[in-house]
């Protein structure tokens, strides 16, 4: 599957199938600072991924004040 | 994975809930977090005229998007600050907002309204970015609503922004910044009323609200935000959230709770002088016949040559850099 993220930018390639949570896991991404996007809805944790999705995770942690 | 309202598919899990929601009842939820907030701490009335100030981030947006829905009456404020792409894109994204929903949205412009921008009044103070940008929306934003009539500012800071600024007060014990972190600030001498109203959802909810909504937001982070403190203070309270769901509410929400009471006598306390800038009018702390903050950074700034963004930003690590080995040593 294609997972882009974001800050910055970029694509990756990810083999096989996931679970979203174990996607997350397995690049360190911590659950409470990014959702994830399929064709702009969001995907709950324990939605299986296929090899075919193209899916954005998106960081949701902003800084300033 | 089931919606706890109605037993439909969810599209998102909230552990601090312990719950799942479908679209419609994840916006339920937000917009009845959002009226309990405004409610219990008498934020706004509905008679009132609201300044929403905007960045185009998707606190700000969601913000102005759920007043508007729950039947206020909010207009936005947006102040260019100059900050490259970023500012560029971030007020496309908040011109598109107002256009497609046919809000009323002013502009600012720090570089043509005042012959400046972030960049090089970072250069000119030697300070954080932050530190003139905070100010001059500070300043622009208290114009802005007094300039317009408006009852109050409404800005987007969420559960996240506020437990972190907490945290940072609480490691310092600086007494007097939590005595003042509260989400109203009534009006006083010629300041406007300023409100939270995000208080209670949190950063990942509110970037959910606008995917759901389609609302389309800027992404990117602010350049000048590298290395910012608190942004290692969410990602330090997120870790504790994920073992421990609610922690970052129970924090903050308990703080406004039971704490702030007790330093309510402090917070009555600070500095409560204030007389008119000579040169812009607004209410500064300093004595009779002094100009404010604000103007001074305006002359320095404008005073000067423009700096690019990547300037300060190399000037910025490389300070860094000497910083950390002189620590070393
Ligand atoms: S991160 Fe700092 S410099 Fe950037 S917009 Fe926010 S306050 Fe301004
Ligand atoms: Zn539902
Ligand atoms: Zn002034």
């Amino acid at each position: 599957m294609k997972v882009l993220l974001r800050n910055p930018r970029r694509e990756i390639e990810i083999e096989g199938r996931r679970r979203v949570h174990a996607l997350l896991a397995e690049l360190g991404l911590p659950r409470e600072s990014h959702l994830v996007i399929r064709n702009g809805t969001l995907i709950p944790g324990d939605e299986e991924l296929d090899k075919d999705d193209v899916i954005e995770i998106r960081p949701v942690i902003s800084g300033g004040f | 994975m089931k919606c706890r309202t109605c037993r439909g598919p969810a599209i998102i899990e909230l552990p601090r809930h312990n719950a799942n929601f479908c679209a419609e009842h994840f916006l339920q939820m937000c917009r009845r977090q959002v009226e309990k907030a405004i409610h219990d701490h008498d934020m706004i009335k509905k008679t009132d005229r609201v300044l929403v100030a905007v960045s185009g981030g998707k606190d700000s947006l969601a913000v102005w998007d759920m007043l508007v829905e729950l039947g206020y009456q909010a207009d936005g404020l947006y102040v260019a600050l100059g900050i490259g792409e970023y500012s560029e894109e971030s007020r496309e994204y908040t011109e598109r907002f107002a256009a497609e929903r046919n809000l009323k949205l002013t502009v600012v412009s720090l570089r043509d309204d005042y012959g400046y921008d972030i960049p090089t009044a970072t250069k000119v103070t030697g300070r954080v970015p932050c530190s003139a940008c905070g100010m001059s929306k500070r300043h622009l934003f208290d114009k802005a609503a007094v300039d317009g009539g408006y009852d109050v500012v409404v800005t987007g800071h969420n559960l996240d922004d506020e437990a972190a600024v907490l945290f940072g007060n609480a490691l310092r014990w600086d007494v007097e910044y939590l005595a003042r972190q509260l989400p109203v600030l009534p009006s006083r001498h010629g300041f406007p009323k300023k409100v939270k109203p995000l208080i209670r959802l949190t950063e990942r909810e509110m970037a959910a609200w606008c995917v759901i909504r389609g609302i389309d937001y800027i992404v990117e982070e602010c350049p000048m935000a590298e290395g910012n403190r608190h942004i290692g203070y969410k990602e330090v309270l997120n870790v504790l959230e994920e073992k421990s769901p609610g922690t970052k509410a129970s924090y903050y929400l308990g703080f406004l709770d039971r704490m702030a009471p007790v330093l309510a006598s402090i917070a009555a306390t600070g500095a409560d002088s204030v007389t008119p800038c000579v040169q812009c009018g607004a209410p500064t702390g300093g004595e009779e016949g002094s100009v404010c903050a604000f103007c001074r950074l305006v002359e320095r700034s404008a005073a000067h040559e423009p700096v690019s963004v990547e300037l300060v930003r190399k000037k910025s690590r490389s300070q860094k850099r000497v910083q950390a080995e002189a620590s070393k040593k």
